[in-house]
């Protein structure tokens, strides 16, 4: 199922189905490693709507929980 | 390929610096978190007979640029040159991206394969031939911070040559990516390392919230314990044992009431000289920055670089963005505050970090305002903390609230929202004692060689305006604020003059005004927030703009006076 990143459970893994976002979003993201097809583990939630840390490759990034919520993961259940 | 000019390109927090600092032997800021570099920083080195200029480009990610930092990187490029592109071999897949834009531009470009050890111990083994063949470039592994690699990297030079690719889209970029990390890079499965338990544990809520404040209490714990058991133990023995015999006799040689006697030693108070209230150059002026202010600057740039080497930061950052955004600004707004601890001006150089206008703003505001610098804190724990650590906490604590009013009432006033954090967050790296001592020797000796020449001048142009009666004839117009609003007698004015130049001596005149425990916590405090020193004044105009900076500083005068009446009224 799809869900979007914010969604995730610490420790879940999934695939990026989509950003859904400007182009400057999306180009950022990428260049950060976060695009489509990459596979991520979400590694924390912060609190009342805080950023979303998650483990790309070998790198941790924040990010911040509009973008988050933009960026859609296929995940197991 | 010869070239007159070297660029060092990579992502933020790659080890740029660290490869300049090999390179020159320059002196550079190395720390373990994204945007330490955000100036140009340029040296030189032989290359063969030639002199070669080298630039330590600030980080980032692509060459089309997104923020400041990295608009800057794109311009410097179309100034031609070779390109260094220092990649961070643990990262390779979003490392090479810039790589290839950079070989697609038909830019002479070597790879550096930088953090080369760190591959070792994190299971990931890289064919450093066949990514060669891949690339068509030089491609060396290399460790800025033990050296490794670094004489073959210059070595081979120049071997770099402009290839010419044809240009490709995004999406092609990433799919020849991923046929060259597949083809290049082995990963072996190991075990969690204590330090990336530790990295879970501190940036999960529920575990990084407590270990955030257990940080934070043991850091600031450590700098007073470290610096007043320098005041006490070496510096002021120093000063009375050793320094005030020389001077008592030099006060003789002087004669009693000559000129050169009151600019070089000063008042003498009951017969004694008095280091905190004589105020001669060569008794408070010395005192002031190397007994009072100087231990302290040092415990605290320790502290700091330790949990910058470490990677703490970013981590911390994470954690108060949610704060942060109350105050417009997003959680990585807190590492030019905590800069600014030290010294604002390194503070007001890190808001480029932040992307927008309005955050840029309200940071410079803020920390003008509510950050006082480590100079400035040690004169109030020094000062007020004689009268009782209560004083000292309703300062900080007077400091802290206006930190939130302010940002609280910025972030409702300016249009617009606050952009959201988006953050690599680095791996813990043990700090090397070598790369913290460097850094804090190059601190302490900047403090020593910007601020020492400024506190001695500061000293000696006060006593120039008091003997002129220039000082008298301020303090007699400015006496209506300063009597009525404030509650402080006339003479202060003095004190809030000097804080223009340096905020440590201005705290440090309210020390002979004789004034109250009440009248001293409203100075202080007004001290702190009326104005940055002209120091920082001058970065945040080149950096907000003069127009922006104007606002800032009619905020700034607003919150001192009211902030002094208010204390009036209340204390």
């Amino acid at each position: 199922m799809v869900i979007d990143l914010t969604q995730m459970q610490p420790g879940e893994s999934g695939i990026i189905k989509e950003i859904s976002g400007g182009c400057g979003l999306v180009r950022k993201l990428q260049s950060m490693g976060i695009r489509q097809g990459k596979k991520i583990t979400k590694v924390s939630s912060h609190f009342w709507r805080g950023p979303q840390t998650i483990d790309v490759d070998n790198l941790q990034v924040a990010i911040g929980f509009g973008m988050a919520k933009r960026i859609l993961i296929q995940v197991e259940r | 390929m010869k070239a007159d000019k070297i660029l060092l390109m990579g992502n933020p927090n790659v080890g740029k610096s660290a490869i300049f600092s090999r390179l020159t032997g320059a002196k550079v800021m190395i720390s373990n978190y994204p945007g330490t570099t955000v100036e140009f920083t340029q040296g030189r080195m032989r290359l063969g007979d030639e002199n070669v200029l080298i630039v330590d480009v600030p980080g980032t990610y692509t060459l089309e640029p997104t923020c400041k930092a990295e608009d800057v990187a794109c311009r410097m490029l179309q100034e031609g040159g070779l390109v260094i592109n220092i990649v961070d071999a643990t990262n390779l897949e979003r490392n090479l991206h810039l790589t290839l834009q950079l070989i697609e531009r038909g830019i002479p470009v070597v790879v550096a394969l930088n953090m080369w050890d760190d591959t070792k111990h994190r299971g990931i083994h890289i064919d450093v031939k066949k990514i060669e063949e891949y690339l068509g470039v030089p491609v060396i592994t290399t460790c800025g911070l033990t050296g490794e690699g670094i004489k073959e990297l210059i070595d081979r030079l120049p071997e770099a040559k402009a290839i010419n690719l044809p240009a490709s889209s995004d999406s092609q970029k990433w799919e020849k990516i991923g046929t060259i990390v597949e083809g290049v890079q082995k990963l072996t499965h190991r075990h969690h390392t204590f330090l990336e338990i530790l990295e879970d544990l501190s940036i999960k809520p529920f575990t990084g919230l407590p270990i955030a404040l257990g940080v934070i209490y043991c850091a600031f714990w450590a700098i007073r314990f470290i610096g007043e058991n320098l005041i006490g133990h070496i510096f002021e023995p120093l000063f009375t044992k050793l320094w005030l015999p020389l001077l008592i006799k030099l006060s003789v040689v002087l004669g009693e009431g000559s000129f050169l006697q009151h600019i070089l030693i000063g008042n003498i108070i009951e017969g004694k000289i008095n280091f905190g209230q004589s105020f001669g150059v060569l008794t408070t002026g010395l005192y002031v920055p190397i007994a009072m202010v100087l231990p302290y600057i040092f415990s605290f740039y320790l502290i700091l670089g330790l949990l910058e080497d470490l990677g703490y930061l970013p981590r911390l950052a994470v954690l108060a963005d949610n704060f942060m955004h109350h105050l417009g600004l997003h959680g990585y707004a807190i590492i030019p505050f905590i800069l600014g601890l030290g010294c604002n001006v390194p503070g007001a150089l890190a808001i480029r970090v932040l992307e927008e206008r309005r955050e840029k703003f309200i940071a410079a505001t803020l920390m003008a305002i509510a950050i006082p610098c480590m100079a400035q804190i040690a004169m109030i724990v020094g000062l007020v903390g004689q009268r009782g650590g209560k004083y000292v906490a309703i300062v900080f604590g007077t400091l802290f609230f206006l930190l939130i009013i302010k940002g609280l009432i910025l972030n409702k006033v300016l249009k617009g929202a606050s952009p959201e954090i988006l953050v690599e967050i680095p791996p813990y790296r043990i700090p090397q004692a070598t790369a913290v001592i460097k850094k804090l020797w190059m601190r302490l000796s900047g403090f020593l060689k910007e601020a020492l020449p400024f506190v001695l001048l500061g000293v000696f142009f006060v006593n120039i305006l008091y003997m002129l009666k220039i000082i008298d004839f301020l303090a007699y117009i400015f006496a209506p604020i300063l009597i009525k609003l404030w509650g402080l007698p006339q003479e202060a004015i003095g004190a809030l003059i000097v804080g223009f130049l340096r905020k440590d001596l201005a705290v440090g005149m309210l020390g002979p005004l004789n004034l109250t425990t009440k009248q001293l916590v409203i100075g202080s405090t007004i001290l702190a927030v009326y104005f940055p020193c002209i120091a920082t004044y001058i970065v945040l105009i080149r950096e907000l703009g003069i127009k922006d900076m104007l606002k800032s500083a009619l905020i700034m005068v607003f919150i001192a006076i009211s902030i002094g009446a208010i204390l009036n009224l209340i204390l």
